[in-house]
């Protein structure tokens, strides 16, 4: 017997044509997705990993039938997402990050009640529901409050409860924890495993760029990067991959301008894999990739040479954002989406 | 009971809609009804009684009272005149079209520019096109009672002709169906049209409404117009839905006047039933098309922050 996917797409493309602000002018094409082969199958919680800019959104919008690809096909459990977007949207369901979105005059159980009305549910099971809902996510003493009054954070907590009320087979959480303070995106983290754990034939694809929240919540990830998805595996396997690998994460005097000369880069300098450089309070933090350890006499013997001197020094197991900055050349938190390509190489 | 069903109670005929097995079946009637609900919530949600009443009674009043001075300045006070009954019904009437057109096309940028709820209706199991209908069922609902109370000021404080004994009840709401929905369909191919740009759509509704004012015949016979601007009108099915409902109020009063005189009530009822049947299922296609360029473009649930 085989089982259907949940999700499935094949050399699923999307550019987007960008118009000037002259009508003569040509449009600009942003390439925003290329040749994306992807199957999620159903029960699986799966993580889109990826800077802003790398596609993730995109991706979701074609899934959730949002938009169309320029290329390749999609389908949700079984169901092509540009000739069946009607029936699929009876079994999905989407929840954005710092989203505001909602009727601003209504209250929150009048705005959760219209959307399960859209869905089809008994008015009686519909207010069941949202009672429920606003219970585990503790804003049931907020259901008479109109959503003007509401602060983002409740606002958010409302939209994502909208989410989960008509009891979907499959739901996407483009970022559901961005903007929320540390408590807040801990509920949601904590009632997102409960709600796959209650229903283990449901299927969850988020997209995040907090690492923790992606090895936390994803029975598997896909990395992805300007448009492409670079590594697919479960956490633990990504992680595997740089086994071999020694990781270092150094704190040195300021780094000052990039050298001149390809030579001077820290990269040049035998057995390292990949480094990342931030600059932080008075000091530049280091992420080293290093063939092995015997690598690192070099590198601290190649700051030394550029005057910066080491303030310390910690060796770690890989994590997640080690793996993508393998993959990538860079950190999670450089946006893409405008060509720049964010190396902080040094 | 819960606020929800409290503040409801002005539309529990869509309510008991949604909770009947046909519309949590039927997309169509599920999106009419939950969208007629909310429209009502938006249109009546007014902090104050007072404002609401001032929206939908005095300013359609003050509206007709300025064209009233105007009329008597220009024309010494001819209030006996049959022109003075052609003018007022028009203008009075004519609310109900910008209502329509202006109240389906509105919602599209309304959800999806100052609410920011596109992407999860359209991403929710709704009909797009009966949706909209629903949203703008409020609108005419709030645009009818407009355009009773300034026709009943006019019958009380201007004399205008008309009693409840020789209004032809039968033509008026023949050709007020007709015209609702020839111009609910209208009202579909602006916004759809709203849905795929990207800029400039905020006052597409309202400028073919106002601009239709002119051509409609709504204020001025449409002979006064040169013979070309005429076929404007002429293509306008409330031209023709105005005509008619004047000759239900006006009866013989409103033949006085000579663009349509050569068409009877059923010629013209037959013109605005092809209107209606052209515009309603050109809607529906254009609809779909727009919906399917506006998923192309990326701009289903754009936000511009215009």
């Amino acid at each position: 017997m085989t089982t259907q996917a949940a999700i499935q797409t094949r050399e699923l493309g999307r550019v987007y044509k960008l118009r000037g602000t002259k009508r003569k002018e040509d449009p600009k094409e942003l390439v925003a997705l290329q040749g994306v082969d992807l199957t999620v199958e159903a029960g699986e919680m799966f993580g889109l990993l990826g800077p802003n800019g790398a596609g993730k959104t995109t991706l979701i919008k074609i899934l959730t039938t949002l938009l169309l690809p320029t290329k390749g096909s999609a389908t949700v459990l079984g169901r092509d997402v540009v000739s069946d977007a009607q029936e699929i949207r009876r079994s999905i369901a989407m929840v954005s990050g710092g989203e505001t979105s909602g009727y601003g005059l209504l209250t929150v159980e009048e705005n959760l009640w219209m959307f399960a009305r859209l869905y089809g549910l008994e008015s009686k099971v519909a207010k069941q529901r949202i009672g429920e809902l606003m219970d585990v996510v503790g804003i049931a003493d907020r259901k008479n409050s109109k959503i003007s009054d509401l602060s983002t954070g409740l606002r958010q907590k409302m939209n994502f409860i909208r989410g989960f009320i008509s009891d979907p087979d499959v739901v996407f959480l483009d970022e559901p924890t961005l903007g929320l303070d540390v408590s807040a995106a801990r509920q949601v983290r904590a009632f997102v495993k409960d709600w796959m754990a209650k229903h283990p034939d449901r299927t969850l694809l988020l997209t995040t760029h907090y690492m923790a929240e992606a090895d936390e919540l994803c029975d598997r990830l896909a990395i992805i990067d300007k448009g492409k998805l670079l590594a697919l595996d479960t956490p633990e396997g990504l992680k595997h991959r740089l086994q071999q690998d020694a990781i270092y994460k150094l704190r040195v005097a300021p780094l000052g301008h990039r050298p001149a000369n390809g030579d001077g880069l820290i990269e040049s300098v035998p057995g390292v894999r990949q480094v990342t450089v931030n600059e932080v309070e008075g000091a530049s933090e280091l992420t080293l990739i290093l063939a092995g350890d015997d690598a690192l006499g070099g590198v601290l013997g190649h700051l030394q040479g550029r005057g910066s001197g080491l303030l310390s020094l910690e060796k770690r197991e890989p994590t997640l954002e080690d793996v993508f900055i393998d993959l990538v050349g860079r950190g999670l938190d450089v946006d893409t989406s405008h060509g720049d390509n964010g190396n902080g190489n040094k | 009971m819960s606020s929800v069903a409290k503040k409801a109670a002005p539309m529990t005929v869509a309510q008991r809609l949604l909770d009947t097995p046909l519309a949590r079946r039927s997309d169509g009637l599920r999106s009419f009804a939950v969208a007629a609900w909310l429209g009502w919530q938006i249109e009546s949600n007014w902090a104050d009684p007072f404002l609401f009443a001032v929206y939908s009674i005095a300013r359609p009043i003050a509206s007709a009272l300025i064209l009233v001075v105007m009329y008597s300045v220009i024309t010494n006070g001819a209030f006996q005149e049959p022109i003075f009954p052609y003018i007022y019904l028009g203008n009075a009437l004519y609310i109900l079209v910008g209502s329509i057109i202006v109240g389906v096309s509105w919602a599209i940028i309304d959800d999806r520019e100052h609410y920011r709820v596109a992407k999860h209706l359209y991403t929710a199991p709704i009909n797009g096109y009966s949706y909209l209908f629903g949203r703008g069922l409020a609108r005419l609902i709030i645009g009818a009672i407009s355009v009773i109370i300034t026709i009943v000021f006019g019958v009380i404080a201007f004399k205008l002709p008309i009693t409840f004994a020789s209004v032809d009840w039968g033509l008026l709401a023949i050709s007020t169906a007709l015209g609702i929905a020839s111009l609910a369909g209208l009202g579909i191919l602006v916004g759809a049209w709203t849905m795929t740009m990207a800029r400039h759509f905020w006052s597409v509704g309202e400028a073919v409404s106002a601009g239709m004012y002119l051509f409609s015949g709504a204020i001025f016979p449409l002979d006064v117009l040169p013979a070309w601007l005429r076929w404007i009108g002429f293509l306008f099915p409330a031209t023709y839905w105005l005509e008619l409902s004047r000759r239900a109020l006006l009866g013989p009063a409103a033949a006085g006047f000579e663009t349509f005189s050569a068409l009877s009530n059923g010629a013209l009822l037959a013109i605005l039933a092809a209107f209606t049947v052209v515009l309603l299922t050109g809607s529906w296609f254009f609809y779909r098309w727009a919906l399917s360029n506006a998923k192309d473009k990326g701009l289903l649930d754009m936000e511009s922050a215009y």
